[in-house]
């Protein structure tokens, strides 16, 4: 198998007036194609940083994110977004759709930007396979919560990403909702054989991952490489 | 392993079409916002197409009707008696053609039925032609030809007829002889209403001018002779070949070439100066879409910030922005050229007192084309400023909200736009102007303006934040932090309105400043009524009845009229031939009146040489003194020689006193004085000053004063106060209208800004409602921060007015800068009202949105 994401030695250091605020050190690990991963951790830990740092979306301070084989840290904000496009897919806790675009043209938007023709026709699809293609012309406010993720999901997968990023994906949805959006989160996840990373504070959602890496005061402090039962304390 | 993005295919690039589809889609929810903020462009836009469509048509106008403008196709001009020689070069002009002949002078006239006296301007009309082109427009319309086919008739203006309560029928004294009025004056070809204003005409027959007695020696009288030329002569070039012949014997000529060319000139000035107003409002409808489109791309953060996390390019979410502001600037163009070629058909009566051709109105497709053009390009600038900050949103905004994710770097590329801007505001009023140093002036006006207004906005804030009264009412605390609270209004408001009031404030202050100026040199015991044209023979008894009147003799002045034969030795002709000389022409051909005495008088001060009162000894150079402005015209300094012709006699003088004047007193000033025995022989008239005290005693000595010496002309102070009132009410009422557009600008601004800040309103009315507070303590917040918004900026533009009034009464009407602030409070209690209401208009759905669903919507 091969490497999707390479992360070695990554620090993130914010600087606040005269202080420096590290919140990211040594953080080390890589997972593989097809590899599901969760990042767990108390708030503030740097969970969210990190998943910032792996999809590109900022720039470590120092230490190396290779995604895909591309070594991030030395790309340019555009030729970041370029490989966002190629390779990565997100979900957020609070959905991101953009308002003013209906369900399908959410969907359709990462496609659009690769140059892809005939995207309505596969956003239709995955809109038809999260369960929503009756409401593809609904706006998002005109959805509820667990509609908006699932179409955020449709989106995520849309444009067939190598590695996927999820932020609290249930964070925001009741205890129903939330499990079938899980759901429907692994099955897809399965089917496109897409690498998963998850950061979450649902010890449970957690656990349906491979591999769970814990994070504390900006350092991993376990990494089991493989399912195991990490105590609801230390989340 | 790889280092680079070897494995990034390159599809990525700039899709046109799509972004243009991306821009539709995202502009969906907020078309009716962006229309709004656009709107603040229109007003300007609409002004400039009004200006520029008007300006056109006039200009096709006066093409088109340009032979009316002088009635002829040759009018040839003189302010003294034609020298036979002249006679005969006058008359060959009209071999094959026609020549009708006018004497014009100023006179009073005494209308029996209202037994009114009034200070008019006679021109005695030969029987004939004219005009040949256009017609003089009277009523009845066939009294303009009727007066002069026989019989003692005249045509006398209609607003003198008004105004001395007569009519066609009723009779009309002109120094000896009574006239019938045959018709009321409507309008003259070539002349304006304003000129009416200033000088109102009485038409009598030319052959009776002699037995009127009106014609005295050194008298103020103006020969003019209208030509129609045969067919085959070209007026230019006629003019052109004799004008070193019309040059030498003091003649002035116009064609209706140099007649369309001037009137053309001075209309278009008019026009430019308007389109600068213009220029401003629309500038500061830009500020208003500059700060709208701030607040837009603040609230599009999260949706850049999703799109840049999908893979957009920063320039590809910068087009989809631009292109959404394009529109909407194209869109607020193409309404504004709309209105403003609507607001165009009124033109023509608000300035019909200045028009001498009747302007048609059209469609000027040249202008719409200009106005849609400056206000896409000014709307995209402006914009540019806050659109480029998308380029740097970073799409870590999707995971952490909340916190500031653009970069705070300083962007090259703004202060490359900054400098766009100046350099548009720069050319255009160059295009405008003409000039690169009034232009720049123009620029760094503006520019002062607006900095002058951010300046004081910002150290209000910086104010109100340092010394906040802690120990005020929540309400009022509530409204003074909005001053200073993230996406504040305060900076914005204070530049666009009180830019506004600036502009209609200034014309209050001038229009005050230059009417008191006037009235205050009337005041006290200065003289309020002139006599002139008071003949020598006539002086005593003038002086005489004056007494018997109760009146004082304040000044008798003799007054003598010459011409300057030699300036330093040079000639005339020396000065044409030479230019580098400095001296103009006219210094030459222009008749100057001067007096002769032994001393200065009040409104005289000494600024060079030495003055000598008294001339002894005849023989030798007179020494005389110049007023120190005349004498830079002249170049001449003291001591320098200049010899002036006396009804042919040649005095020699020396330059030997140099004085300022004050020129704005109701006194004889003069440019040349010379000292007592030399001009005692030469022929002379005589002005009278005395004070009257009230308006019947004024009417009635000036009524006696024409029946006993029908010759003797009066100006009252009343007179030139009500005539100068008449001519600077017309002018402000245009630039008033003009002003307007701006002050509208500032309320769009205004109201576009209101609602663009409403979400921002509406929840922190919903938190405050959700702690709670009641609606009148919600709505007296808003209220009290408008009235302070309100008076900020109204005071501001204020204070920006005492600055430019003192600035162009000092530096360009020169007198001293004693502004009458009566009509600012009403101004700044109406504008701050203004405020208060609109504001408070546009807020009122604030209140109405129950909590629970923004809440929810927050969630």
């Amino acid at each position: 198998m091969s490497t999707i994401l390479d992360i070695q030695d990554l620090k993130k250091t914010y600087n606040s007036g005269d202080r420096h605020l590290t919140v990211l050190e040594g953080i080390n690990f890589s997972l593989q194609a097809g590899d599901t991963c969760s990042i767990v951790g108390p708030s503030g830990s740097g969970k969210t940083t990190l998943l910032g740092l792996c999809a590109g979306l900022d720039r470590a301070s120092s230490g190396s994110v290779i995604l895909n084989g591309v070594k991030l840290d030395t790309l340019s904000e555009d030729e970041r977004a370029q490989v966002r496009n190629q390779y990565v897919g997100f979900i957020f806790q609070n959905f991101q759709l953009i308002p003013t675009l209906t369900a399908l043209e959410n969907v359709m938007v990462p496609l659009e930007l690769r140059g892809e023709r005939n995207v309505q026709r596969q956003a239709m699809e995955l809109l038809g396979r999260v369960g929503l293609a009756e409401r593809h012309d609904h706006y998002p406010t005109q959805l509820s919560g667990g509609e908006q993720q699932r179409v955020s999901l449709a989106r995520a997968f849309s444009n067939r990403p190598t590695i996927l990023f999820a932020d609290e994906p249930t964070g925001n949805l009741d205890e129903e909702t939330g499990q079938r959006v899980e759901q429907l989160l692994f099955d897809l996840n399965r089917e496109s054989g897409t690498t998963l990373v998850l950061v979450t504070h649902d010890l449970d959602l957690a656990e349906k991952t491979q591999r769970i890496i814990r994070i504390k005061g900006g350092t991993v402090v376990s990494d089991t490489g493989a399912p195991v039962s990490v105590s609801r304390d230390e989340i | 392993m790889p280092d680079t993005i070897i494995h990034i295919e390159k599809k990525n690039s700039l899709n046109l079409r799509w972004l243009l589809k991306m821009a539709w889609r995202d502009s969906r929810r907020n078309r009716a916002r962006l229309a709004l903020f656009i709107s603040s462009i229109v007003l300007g836009i609409a002004a400039l197409v009004a200006i520029n469509s008007f300006s056109d048509n006039l200009r096709s106008d006066i093409d088109n009707q340009a032979k009316s403008l002088i009635g002829a196709d040759l009018v040839v001009a003189s302010n003294k008696e034609i020298e036979p020689e002249m006679q005969q070069l006058l008359d060959s002009i009209a071999v094959g053609g026609d020549r009708s002949d006018e004497v014009r002078f100023a006179s009073m006239v005494y209308f029996q039925a209202s037994e009114g006296t009034r200070l008019v301007q006679v021109r005695a009309l030969e029987e004939g032609g004219f005009p040949y082109y256009g017609e003089i427009e009277s009523e009845p319309q066939d009294a303009s030809t009727a007066f002069r086919s026989g019989g003692r008739k005249a045509l006398v203006d209609h607003t003198l007829l008004l105004q001395y309560n007569s009519e066609p029928g009723d009779s009309i004294k002109v120094g000896n002889l009574t006239f019938e009025i045959a018709g009321a004056l409507h309008k003259i070809p070539g002349q304006s209403a304003m000129t009416a204003t200033i000088a109102p005409a009485v038409y009598i027959p030319k052959q009776y001018l002699e037995e009127t007695g009106l014609l005295q020696k050194g008298s103020r009288i103006n020969y003019y002779h209208y030509y129609r030329l045969p067919p085959d002569t070209d007026a230019d070039e006629l003019a052109t070949k004799l004008e070193p012949r019309f040059d030498a014997a003091g003649f002035g000529f116009d064609t209706v070439q140099s007649r369309k060319e001037s009137t053309g000139e001075s209309y278009a000035n008019l026009a430019r100066f308007l389109s600068l107003v213009g220029f401003v409002a629309l500038l500061l409808g830009c500020v208003g879409v500059a700060s709208a489109v701030h607040v837009y791309i603040r609230e599009k953060l999260s949706t850049i910030g999703v799109l840049r996390c999908l893979g957009m390019s920063g320039k590809q979410a910068f087009l989809v922005y631009l292109f959404q502001v394009a529109a909407m600037g194209l869109i607020g163009s193409v309404a504004g050229a709309i209105l403003g070629s609507l607001i165009q058909l009124y033109l023509p009566q608000l300035f019909q007192s200045f028009l001498p051709v009747e302007v048609t109105v059209g469609i000027s497709w040249s202008a719409i084309a200009g106005g849609i053009g400056i206000g896409l390009v000014v709307s995209i600038l402006f914009a540019l400023l806050p659109l480029l900050s998308i380029r740097n949103v970073s799409p870590l905004i999707t995971l952490r909200a909340g916190i500031e994710h653009v970069s705070k770097q300083p962007d090259k590329l703004r202060w490359a736009v900054s400098g766009l801007i100046l350099a548009f505001i720069f050319v255009f009023a160059y295009l405008q102007l003409g000039t690169w140093l009034r232009a720049s002036g123009f620029t760094a006006g503006v520019l002062v303006g607006f900095v002058v207004l951010a300046l004081i906005a910002r150290l209000m804030m910086g104010l109100v934040k340092r010394f906040f009264p802690r120990s005020w009412g929540y309400v009022w605390r509530q409204s003074l932090a909005n001053l200073y609270r993230p996406n504040n209004q305060t900076l914005l408001l204070t530049v666009s309105i009180g830019l506004g009031t600036a502009l209609i404030a200034t014309l209050f202050l001038m229009q005050r400043l230059l009417l008191s100026e006037v009235a205050i040199a009337g005041s006290e015991n200065q003289p309020n009524l002139v006599l002139f044209d008071i003949q020598n023979a006539q002086k005593e008894e003038v002086a005489q009845l004056t007494r018997e009147q109760g009146l004082p003799v304040l000044q008798m002045v003799p007054v003598v009229t010459m011409r300057i034969d030699e300036i330093k030795g040079y000639t005339a002709a020396d000065v044409r031939q030479d230019t580098t000389l400095g001296i103009s022409e006219r210094a030459f051909t222009n008749e100057i009146r001067v007096t002769y005495r032994d001393s200065l008088i009040d409104s005289e001060k000494e600024v060079g040489g030495s003055w000598q009162g008294k001339v002894v000894s005849s023989g030798g150079a007179v020494p005389i003194s110049l007023e120190d402005r005349y004498a830079d015209r002249l170049e001449v300094v003291v001591g320098d020689t200049i010899v002036f012709n006396v009804q042919g006699a040649l005095i020699p003088t020396i330059v030997a006193q140099l004085r300022e004047v004050e020129w704005n007193r109701v006194q004889t000033n003069f440019r040349v004085v010379f000292p007592e025995g030399v001009l005692e022989e030469a022929p002379q008239f005589h002005v009278l000053m005395t004070r009257t005290q009230t308006d019947s005693q004024s009417a009635q000595f000036q009524r006696t004063m024409v029946q006993r010496f029908p010759n003797v002309s009066a100006i009252d102070l009343d007179l030139i106060l009500r005539t100068l009132d008449d001519i600077l009410g017309k002018i402000a009422f245009v630039i008033r209208f003009m002003a307007l557009f701006s002050i509208s600008t500032g309320l769009l601004v205004l109201i576009g800004s209101v609602n663009i800040s409403k979400f921002q309103r509406v929840q922190e009315s919903v938190l405050l409602r959700t702690l709670g507070a009641s609606r009148k303590q919600i709505l007296s917040i808003n209220a009290f921060e408008y009235l302070l918004l309100g008076a900020l900026a109204a005071g501001t533009g204020i204070i920006l007015a005492l600055g430019a009034s003192w600035a162009l009464a000092i530096f360009s009407f020169e007198v001293p800068f004693v502004p009458d602030l009566a009509p600012l409070l009403p101004i700044f209690i109406g504008i701050t009202a203004l405020t208060v209401f609109v504001g408070m208009l546009n807020s009122r759905g604030i209140l109405n949105r129950p909590p629970l669903e923004v809440l929810r919507r927050e969630g």
